[in-house]
């Protein structure tokens, strides 16, 4: 049985199609994941993502501590901003990437993907013995909403009394909504300007509420999971378990620069990651576009440009829904990831030609 | 979930609909589209191409899965819609109408026996 997300009856009322996600059962489409694609690239989206887990970490060493945890320099983060970066093994294998909240000088918020709660809950409290920290598991505590697109901020500012301007990209602030203390991020993965607020569950409906109310004149539309693939997919994001696995390194996924070896403290994964950093890399990411309406997907063999057998495998991939045409990315041998390479991908035994690219796929103006 | 009275059914999801002219029109259920999210592609056979039971004769993608078509009954493609081919959305819009997918000429008369009725479709969805 999955855990319905505290915002279950919204959902259901507003005629949500549901899907099991990391033993959740969340929101995957409303009416139609083309029209919530397009509301969150033109006007805006409202998403719950209560099923992310959120792992606080309090203590005078919480800084050091993940310093040690992360690949990536998290005691440089200044109170109120936060930080993208990458948990992996001793191997240097990644077992999550996540944004981390620095909310107070010996407070911070490790947001972890659903699917890897309990892998990053388990890795932190092990990582943090020696430390004077404490390491809690609270995303029974959070309820997570984000507001997405182009009209997100004047949304939330219709709602809420926060300074908006002075609230930069990868920040956060406590902010109040309809009478709800929350925290508002200005972080998000969907590629355009965006908010995700963290409120205590029994109190999300009424965020929920408000913001989506606020939202009507902008054309807001409630958005799903399915939506929220393909937005990431054509800003280039990696999604764990695609883009990402505890096989393969930040070095591999083009993430490289989040691994911070000028930083003085030991991190676990480092020596494997300083070996693998002087190796010439075996398989990289690229992105793949190709024309027509058929989609590569995840699995899908790449085949070079003389045919033959695979060279590589298809990680994610859709029909892009803003850009019309089919994109992907793939890992694929280092000599045939220039931008401009001609490639194919096996789509079900048919050869959908495709062009290796520069990702991300799509940015926004 | 509409299940119109008149129409024969398959367990993949597919309607079938005994025309005057004596072929029969195929497409997809409300509740496969539903199913689906939204079409975004649809490969269609040659007009003429013979069909065995149980054949795949085409495909639907939405944004996150593949569904195949499955042929209901032994025949030659007598039509296809062109329109869904340009608009995969009408498969979302209009399953039942504008949504049709092809037309066979059954290779038997009595080929619409072994599908299920209505209300053993509505059945099959509710379970």
């Amino acid at each position: 049985m999955s855990t319905p997300s505290p915002l279950h009856e919204v959902h259901s009322e507003l005629g949500a199609s549901f899907t099991d996600f990391a033993g959740w059962s969340m929101p995957v489409r409303y009416s139609s994941e083309l029209a919530e694609h397009r509301a969150v690239r033109e006007s805006a989206g409202l998403f719950d993502l209560s099923h992310m887990a959120e792992i606080e970490v309090r203590g005078p060493q919480a800084a050091d501590m993940l310093d040690y945890a992360f690949v990536g320099n998290l005691a440089t983060v200044k109170v109120g901003r936060a930080r993208y970066s990458v948990l992996c093994n001793t191997a240097g294998g990644v077992l999550d990437d996540l944004v981390t909240y620095r909310l107070e000088e010996d407070l911070y918020l490790v947001v972890a993907n659903a699917a890897n709660a309990e892998v990053v809950a388990t890795a932190l409290t092990d990582r943090s013995a020696g430390f004077d920290v404490e390491v809690t598991n609270r995303s029974a505590d959070y309820a997570l909403i984000a507001v997405q697109g182009p009209a997100s901020a004047d949304i939330v500012r219709a709602v809420s009394d926060a300074d908006l301007d002075s609230l930069r990209y990868y920040a956060s602030m406590p902010a109040t909504i309809d009478g709800v203390d929350l925290l508002l991020a200005r972080t998000g993965y969907t590629g355009e300007d965006g908010f995700e607020l963290y409120c205590a569950p029994a109190q999300a409906r009424q965020v929920w509420d408000a913001l989506s109310a606020a939202g009507q004149e902008y054309g807001l539309l409630p958005a799903g999971l399915a939506c929220r693939d393909t937005l990431r997919l054509e800003a280039g994001m990696p999604l764990y378990g695609h883009e990402l696995t505890e096989y393969l390194t930040p070095f591999d996924a083009g993430l490289g620069r989040l691994v911070k070896f000028e930083k003085a403290s030991d991190f676990v994964g480092r020596d494997a990651l300083a070996a693998r950093s002087e190796a010439v890399a075996q398989r990289v990411l690229v992105g793949l576009a190709g024309s027509g309406r058929r989609a590569p997907r995840s699995g899908y063999p790449v085949v070079g440009p003389d045919g033959g057998e695979s060279i590589g495998e298809v990680t994610s991939g859709a029909l892009s829904p803003t850009l019309g045409y089919p994109i992907g990315m793939a890992y694929v041998p280092v000599e045939y990831s220039d931008v401009g390479t001609e490639l194919s991908v096996d789509v079900r035994g048919k050869s959908l030609p495709v062009e290796v690219v520069a990702l991300p796929f799509y940015r926004r103006s | 979930m509409s299940v119109p009275e008149e129409l024969h059914y398959t367990e993949e999801h597919e309607w079938v609909d005994a025309r005057d002219t004596g072929n029969v029109r195929i497409g997809i259920t409300e509740y496969a589209q539903d199913q689906l999210g939204d079409v975004v592609f649809v490969d269609l056979p040659e007009v003429g191409k013979e069909l065995s039971v149980g054949e795949v004769f085409g495909e639907v993608e939405s944004t996150k899965s593949v569904s195949e078509l499955f042929a209901p009954m032994a025949g030659q493609v007598a039509a296809i819609n062109e329109a869904v081919s340009e608009s995969p959305d009408l498969i979302n819009d209009d399953p039942y109408g504008s949504g049709w997918l092809i037309e066979i000429t059954p290779a038997d008369a009595s080929s619409t026996a072994g599908l299920l009725n209505a209300e053993a479709y509505t059945r099959l969805i509710s379970d």
